[in-house]
């Protein structure tokens, strides 16, 4: 870091400056940590105590007996298996169908360029400003009977995977950064006879890997955390999502085995961060996107 | 929710003279046919995007606003015009989720706005342990909500909560937090925060590396302190992310939803925490009203359309 920040480095090279900051720095590292780790780390341990002693006042640091079996419990009990295998077979559903659709489309409106192309991307960009809790109603309405086709979604993947391909958040994303392919390269490789879907296949997309993993990652994150649309179009406690499931039953059972249960539903997309967490933070600061 | 952008808007790039549309491999004869064959290719693979927004998004816009003014009886639906604004007006729980929405969007303002913009000055002065700083406060980001916001409930819990624990080091007495009316929605506020402030502080601190750092010495020169650095310089030259994160922040919290629903089951202690968005999950899912909760929709859209826009514009702004 060379970069002159609010602090002058005259000042830090000090020994009075140097002591200063490392106290403050002691102090930030520690403050932190108990914010943001000490909730974590209250809900891991607390999955490990005994009912009693879940729920004890006052309440203890250090579980007093460990108790692993409680994860098992949870998982046995509110079928948690079930419900992860669902979330992924949401996440992933909803990841295909946004990769192959939103990818297209924007391929389509930033390369092939299409008749009356930049209103229907004017008309896809309109629906951020639309708040989308708002949405919700007639969003639930349409499902339960899809117009043309009249069929009811309720309780059927579907409800999940078609409306995560109206983000045109990460078909904005997509755009832009296919503008920044040069023309010229296509423009080769359509000289030596390759279709559309063949530049796309073997010229664009290797292209935009980093841009197709942040825009993956928060497909997938975004179906992990969504919480009031799959409550309201999967009713069926068969079918539900983790969030969903755990949320439902939160109140059926003991304090411990609820906290273990949350904890193993945290952990998919905590890993996923800890392993992606570069890609994840620059996607972030580069699209400005929150949660 | 789905999320604005702070980078560039993609009608500035439409202002940019058009480049050609045929490249320079197009043969010239054969204009039309080919012309229209490309176009068949390019919305074919445009079809099942737009489709999708058909059917998902831009009809459920549509039924918004006719819902509004319709009346569903056994399936019969007729015009009633205003009488679903005038229902939602007269009902005493209109009231209340409007100064609730207000004073949590007043807290989250204060709290959610103000902490992670501080969060990111402190992070931004280490020349240590910057990556560890970051990683810890986007952690949260990453949770489920449904479980971070079970996980405050039990911290929260009066008998054996951990709060009141620490809280206790200090010397402070026990708080009821979700359980009585005057700390309820504060206790809502706290949750929210820690769990979407990771965003937000990333961003400002991406900010923050972009202030020139000679200013800071042009204001050391004539005898700026910390505090008037950080106002004359720090903010100005920040100012136009930090507006457009005021104004995305007006408009999340505004739809909060998720965190009192499970944190005080929605309304709260005496109607404390209700706010519009439950009021309208409230009249659609459990008083079947639809033509109630896409009127009280509507209100919340048209109030919120005025900062969307005012985002949008600003938005330009920055990339000019």
């Amino acid at each position: 870091m060379s970069t002159r920040t609010l602090i002058s480095p005259a000042r830090l090279a000090r020994p009075r400056g140097k002591l200063l900051y490392w106290l403050c720095f002691a102090l930030v590292v520690a403050l932190f940590t108990l914010a943001f780790l000490g909730p974590l780390y209250w809900m891991v341990s607390g999955g490990l105590k005994t009912t009693q002693e879940a729920v004890q006042t006052p309440p203890t640091w250090v579980p007093g007996s460990v108790h692993p079996e409680n994860y098992q419990r949870a998982w046995e009990v509110m079928d948690l298996a079930r419900l992860l295998l669902n979330t992924l077979y949401y996440a992933f559903g909803a990841l295909a169908f946004q990769l192959v659709l939103d990818v297209a489309a924007a391929y389509s409106l930033s390369k092939l360029r299409p008749v009356l192309g930049k209103a229907i991307l004017g008309m896809m960009l309109v629906t951020l400003m639309i708040p989308a809790t708002v949405l919700v109603v007639p969003q639930y309405l349409t499902v339960l009977d899809v117009p043309i086709v009249e069929r009811n979604l309720l309780n059927s993947p579907w409800a999940i995977w078609l409306p995560s391909v109206t983000n045109a958040f990460s078909i904005f994303l997509l755009k832009r950064f296919f503008d920044s392919i040069p023309k010229e390269l296509l423009d080769a490789a359509s000289m030596d006879g390759a279709g559309p879907l063949r530049i796309l296949w073997s010229l664009v997309l290797p292209i935009s890997r980093p841009i197709l993993g942040v825009v993956s990652i928060f497909a997938v994150v975004g179906v992990w955390k969504d919480f009031l649309w799959p409550m309201l179009v999967l009713p069926d406690p068969t079918g539900q999502t983790l969030a969903v499931g755990i949320y439902s039953l939160a109140t059926s059972v003991p304090e411990n085995v609820l906290i273990a249960a949350l904890t193993i539903a945290s952990l998919p997309t905590l890993l996923l961060f800890l392993v992606f967490q570069r890609n994840i933070m620059s996607g972030l600061t580069a699209g400005g996107l929150k949660g | 929710m789905s999320a604005p952008t702070l980078t560039q808007d993609p009608a500035a790039k439409d202002r940019r003279p058009r480049r050609p549309r045929a490249g320079a491999v197009r043969p010239p004869a054969g204009g039309l046919g080919k012309a229209l064959r490309r176009n068949v290719t390019a919305h074919g693979f445009l079809i099942g995007a737009v489709l999708c927004f058909a059917f998902f998004s831009w009809y459920p816009i549509v039924r918004e606003f006719l819902l509004a003014f319709q009346k569903t009886d056994d399936g019969q639906v007729s015009w009633v015009g205003w009488d679903n604004f005038v229902t939602v007006w007269n009902d005493p729980a209109f009231g209340q989720a409007w100064r609730n929405t207000l004073w949590f969007t007043a807290l989250a303002l204060v709290l959610g706005f103000a902490v992670p913009f501080l969060t990111a000055l402190v992070i931004n002065e280490f020349r240590h342990g910057q990556g560890y700083l970051r990683l810890l406060v986007y952690l949260p980001v990453m949770l489920p909500p449904t479980a971070s916001v079970l996980l405050f409930k039990y911290l929260y819990d009066p008998g054996y909560g951990m709060f009141n624990e620490v809280l206790g080091v200090f010397g402070i007495p026990a708080q009821q937090w979700l359980q009585d009316p005057d700390t309820a929605m504060l206790s809502v506020v706290v949750a929210s925060t820690w769990m979407n402030m990771g965003g937000a502080t990333l961003i400002y601190l991406a900010a923050l590396q972009g202030v020139p750092g000679e200013l800071y010495e042009a204001a050391e020169l004539d005898g700026a302190g910390l505090l008037r650095k950080v106002w004359h310089v720090t903010i100005p030259q920040t100012r136009l992310v930090l507006a457009l994160m005021l104004l995305m922040q007006i408009i999340a919290t505004m739809q909060v939803f998720i965190e009192p629903f499970l944190l005080t089951g929605g309304a709260g202690p005496e109607g404390s925490t209700t706010t519009v968005v439950y009021l309208i999950y409230q009249y659609a899912f459990n008083f079947n009203n639809y033509g109630a909760a896409a009127a009280l929709g509507l209100i919340l859209l048209v109030l919120l359309a005025g900062f969307s826009a005012l985002y949008t514009r600003l938005n330009r702004a920055t990339e000019e």
